[in-house]
């Protein structure tokens, strides 16, 4: 039944667990826009959606605050964004470009969303067979 | 769902971004409180801010503000000399903040200009969250 899911959904539904957590990473990089040696943060999002989509060997995580080896599965490591002009607090983030990103990734959030949603749509058509 | 720490964070900003627009109220309305002597002399007063780990999210990248403390700017005082003033000291000097008005504004519109920018987030989030609830209707 799962396989099933995963061959009727596709892609979208990792896509939107990925979209979720980078909107959280930016969110803490706007909201950090003035903090002292705080460092802007992002994931490789292709990266990690093509580990979410392949089926990878991970470690076997025995706690919860066990983290990933940095390249190993869960959806890729957060890295630090290389800035174009750090403040002289040592603080990386530049609004405008957080901004932009995650206006972007909230963008492609709605948008795999739509394709969710319509693959819904299409499912129960072929259950009604109307 | 993990999208509500996004108002925690958010949140945690627009909370360090009051305070810190009300310390610069509080500096900009101080800006000229004279006094006779370097103790009694108004400081002007910066928060400074400390990143956190949010509440209820331990994913590595999300992390909230938080406020430190509020200090007292070290830089010198204003000494004036004018003794007809009535609180100049014996000598006939009085003692102005070290308030830089300048530097106030400049803090006052970035603290507002941060402000914005969380609450956008907030919104941001909000549709996202309000679009997620409505999958596949």
């Amino acid at each position: 039944m799962a396989q099933f899911w995963n061959q009727a959904l596709g892609i979208h539904e990792q896509a939107l667990n990925l979209f979720g957590r980078r909107a959280r990473i930016l969110a803490s990089n706007l909201a950090n826009a003035e903090t002292p040696h705080y460092k802007a943060r992002d994931i490789d999002f292709r990266r990690a959606l093509a580990r979410a989509g392949s089926d990878t060997v991970a470690l076997r995580h025995t706690h919860a605050a066990h983290m990933d080896v940095m390249g190993g599965s869960g959806g890729g490591a957060v890295l630090y964004r290389q800035p174009t002009q750090p403040a002289l607090d040592g603080n990386t983030v530049e609004p405008h470009v957080e901004k932009a990103e995650f206006l972007q990734n909230a963008i492609r959030y709605q948008a795999s969303l739509h394709f969710l949603g319509r693959k819904f749509k299409g499912l129960k058509l072929a259950i009604k067979g109307e | 769902m993990s999208l509500f720490s996004i108002f925690d964070v958010a949140g945690s900003s627009l909370a360090a971004q009051n305070i810190r627009l009300n310390t610069t109220a509080s500096n900009l309305a101080n800006a000229e409180s004279i006094s006779s002597s370097t103790e009694q002399t108004y400081r002007a007063r910066q928060p400074v801010f400390g990143q956190v780990l949010a509440a209820y999210d331990s994913a590595p990248g999300v992390s909230a503000v938080r406020v430190l403390g509020v200090v007292e700017s070290q830089a010198p005082l204003r000494q004036e000399y004018q003794p007809d003033h009535p609180l100049a000291n014996e000598e006939g000097y009085i003692f102005k903040p070290n308030v830089n008005v300048v530097e106030e504004m400049a803090n006052m519109i970035s603290a507002s200009r941060a402000y914005q920018n969380s609450i956008e987030v907030m919104n941001a989030a909000k549709q996202m969250m309000l679009r997620t609830l409505s999958l596949g209707e």
